[in-house]
């Protein structure tokens, strides 16, 4: 009995002691970490894509509550949740956000099986990092699409894939977060992290050829050409620039007038996600005149109808 | 029988055109030279359209210390400086000369005649070197480093011997044996010119025992020239790389980069490059020609073509018979380390070793199967890595793993790839992680 107790008791102390010692310990050692970098944590989307800058969410909370401390906010963006969860975030650190546009990833290539013929096969590993160290790849285009999923790959949200037909990569809206993770894995940097467009309505250049005119004109149909007849249709907004025989249009300056998407002669130039053409603009544009035998664009512009886009008689 | 001591494969030999004698190719319409045939800076184009050049004028001249100047091997008259497409598969800076005759530069010494180094005693080291780095020689097998900053070893680092790299290890090719059979004595007044440029007394050559006629000549013939001893190898895969020889041959080990083959105290230079360094110093000629072997099991012909550089490989085929029907892919160089060409109108540069016409059975890769963990690979890997893992962790964008793991030691020779038995695209990971961590090797040296 005497023994029992012995031990109860021993064993007890023993238990108080550890627990006097753990209970100091603990306060005297304690981490202190900010609550409301868990606070912020909770409303991110826990996607921890990387896509804001940051090794994860809870590295981006961090950076968040550190900037407010400062006192803004500014430049700090978690693309995947966009406006809603960078206010509800602001409410939590008490500051203000102000407004930034959606943006979406846009692949700027067009070179489809039937742009841009295939002249030989890469029989390697199917990755475009390696196959882009083959120098041009399958196409003559040593900048457009080498179409074997890099991007596919690197997207966590399911928002990109190679459409079977065209071989080339399609985001879907609605899932992309322009988190930039396609953007960063594609060794050709085709992918574009670009503004969403009111609507989602936006004017692209599809091409990311640098090649002179005559070397680009031939690699693809739907090449840019660096001709700069965009540009000179643009001179009033200056939105589209010409650089390295390649054009480019500035998302925040463009006022989506759509008459680069005509004047451009390889039909490089696409209006996305336009409502179709009113039908009296069926006879009044440039196509009319271009050549009888061209039926005109009635269809819905989109990215496929590259073929529907009169291309100007100039062409060699 | 002497060889390096870890790793290595044993292809195939398929040497079909050891037996067919050395014999000129016709001059090409139209010559392309590509400013871009040498590893290092780019040589810069000296001369402008419609200018006149003959064989051996200068058409670019080196962009730096690491670089080599360009001359045309044809005469006739320059009808474009722009990019045109090369064996790389890029679009690159390029000279290009319409054919109008054959007219050489007076200062070319064009005769048949052996000149010997005792017939020339007022060469100096110095001397040779000038002469070497103007006649834009580079190393002819494949790698074209230029010559003339491997004779110049950096402060601190002293040669030793000379090896004359004769292994001439990817199966297929016999470039060099063909050399070797038809102008044995001139590679040796070459490698002596490199020994006594460098300034040692030993040279060795290593020749693989496939060669057994190129051994008994050279050894026949280096009896004459004091220093020179022939070292014939056993055969394996791939003993023609640098690192790899000096192993077989002095049996000393390279250390991890950035450790440069010189710190063993050994100078190696291929075969082609000592004729190359023969007829730049004896002969005053630049580097405008070389031979090549135009290959393949389905080739009606397969040769050893002296060929003009800048013509282009559609015209070398042409010669060989044509292409053939069943024809999968055209490799530049050999089946090991050769690339795949896009175009077969590119031409021909001072790194073409051969022309390799494959059958599309042959050009087919088989089906990559899962990783079966048998470790082939790093039995295989000549520089003791393990293929398996760099493979995986580029694959996976593990750069500070690769980079843990020696991935820039890598010699990209292939042998991993041959010995899969799930036929992985080893190589291909490799080779993406190896440039990779290279460049980011070389910013970080650049903060």
């Amino acid at each position: 009995m005497n023994l029992i107790l012995l031990a109860i008791i021993a064993l007890g102390a023993i238990g108080l002691i550890s627990a006097l010692l753990l209970y100091f310990a603990s306060r005297k050692f304690a981490v202190h970490e900010d609550e409301r970098i868990g606070q912020v944590s909770a409303v991110l989307p826990q996607a921890n894509c990387g896509g804001c800058g940051f090794p994860g969410c809870a590295g981006f909370a961090g950076a968040c509550v550190k900037a407010a401390d400062k006192g803004s906010l500014e430049g700090l963006l978690c693309p995947v949740g966009g406006q809603p969860v960078m206010e509800q975030v602001a409410d939590i650190l008490g500051m203000k956000v102000e407004a930034s546009a959606p943006k979406i990833a846009v692949v700027r290539c067009n070179g489809s099986c039937e742009n841009r013929p295939r002249l030989v096969q890469f029989d390697g590993a199917q990755s475009c990092k390696v196959q882009q160290m083959t120098g041009m790849g399958e196409t003559g285009c040593p900048y457009g699409c080498l179409g074997c999923g890099d991007c596919v790959e690197a997207c966590q949200f399911d928002a990109i894939h190679i459409n079977p037909e065209t071989m080339l990569p399609e985001v879907d809206e609605e899932k992309c977060t322009a988190c930039g993770a396609c953007a960063k894995a594609c060794p050709r940097q085709i992918i574009e992290i670009r503004l969403k467009g009111p609507k989602g309505r936006r004017m692209v250049v599809l091409c990311n050829n640098k090649d002179k005119g005559a070397i680009a004109n031939k690699v693809c149909k739907a090449s840019c050409i660096g001709c700069g007849k965009c540009v000179k249709t643009c001179d009033k907004f200056e939105a589209i620039t010409l650089k390295n025989n390649l054009a480019y249009i500035d998302a925040e300056k463009c006022k989506m007038c759509r008459k680069c998407e005509e004047a451009c002669p390889k039909g490089a130039i696409h209006a996305i996600n336009f409502p179709p053409r009113k039908p009296k603009a069926e006879a009044a544009p440039a196509p009319a005149q271009a050549g009888e035998k061209v039926p005109v664009a009635t269809a819905t512009p989109n990215v496929q109808n590259t073929q529907n886009t009169p291309i100007n008689s100039k062409e060699q | 029988m002497k060889t390096f001591k870890i790793g290595g494969v044993h292809p195939e030999e398929n040497k079909l055109s050891a037996g067919s004698p050395i014999r000129e190719a016709q001059l090409p319409k139209q010559a392309v030279f590509s400013m871009f045939q040498h590893i290092g800076a780019p040589a810069n184009p000296v001369v402008k359209k419609g200018d006149v050049v003959k064989v051996g004028t200068l058409l670019g001249e080196a962009g730096g210390f690491v670089s080599a100047p360009i001359y045309s091997s044809v005469s006739g008259k320059v009808s474009k400086v722009d990019v045109a497409l090369d064996a790389s598969g890029l679009r690159r800076m390029a000279v290009t000369v319409d054919v109008e005759g054959d007219e050489w530069e007076e200062t070319i010494d064009r005769s048949k005649d052996l000149v010997r180094l005792s017939d020339r005693p007022e060469l100096d080291a110095k001397t040779i070197v000038e002469k070497i780095k103007a006649a834009g020689v580079v190393g002819m097998g494949g790698a074209t480093f230029p010559t003339h900053v491997k004779l110049c070893p950096p402060p601190g680092k002293v040669a030793e011997c000379v090896i004359v790299n004769a292994v001439e290890c990817e199966p297929y090719l016999t470039a060099d044996h063909r050399l070797m059979l038809e102008h044995s004595e001139e590679i040796l007044v070459g490698l002596q010119l490199v020994m006594k440029a460098v300034g040692v007394t030993k040279g060795y050559i290593g020749i693989e025992n496939n060669k057994p006629d190129a051994i008994a000549l050279m050894t026949e013939k280096a009896k004459q020239y004091p220093g020179v001893e022939v070292v014939p190898l056993q055969m394996k895969y791939p003993q023609g790389g640098e690192k790899q020889l000096i192993d077989a041959v002095i049996g000393r080990q390279v250390p991890a980069p950035p450790a440069l083959p010189i710190d063993t105290g050994a100078i190696v230079q291929n075969v082609g490059t000592c004729f190359a360094i023969y007829e730049a110093v004896m002969k005053n000629k630049p580097l405008i020609d070389r031979i090549i072997t135009v290959t393949g099991k389905s080739v009606k012909q397969p040769s050893n073509l002296l060929a003009r550089l800048g013509t282009p490989f559609s015209q070398l085929i042409d010669e060989c018979g044509g292409l053939p029907e069943d024809t999968g892919k055209v490799i530049g160089g050999g089946p090991m380390m050769g690339k795949a060409l896009l175009s077969l109108d590119v031409p021909m540069t001072k790194g073409s070793s051969g022309l390799l016409i494959m059958n599309d059975k042959e050009a087919r890769r088989a089906e990559a199967e899962p990783c079966i963990r048998c470790a082939k690979c790093v039995g295989a890997c000549p520089m003791g890595l393990e293929p398996y893992l760099l493979s995986r962790m580029s694959e996976q964008f593990d750069w500070e793993g690769s980079e843990q793991n020696d991935v820039t030691s890598c010699i990209e020779c292939g042998s991993c790839q041959f010995t899969c038995p799930s036929h992985r695209p080893l190589l291909d990971h490799i080779r993406v992680g190896k440039a990779t961590v290279m460049g980011i090797i070389r910013s970080r040296s650049q903060k």
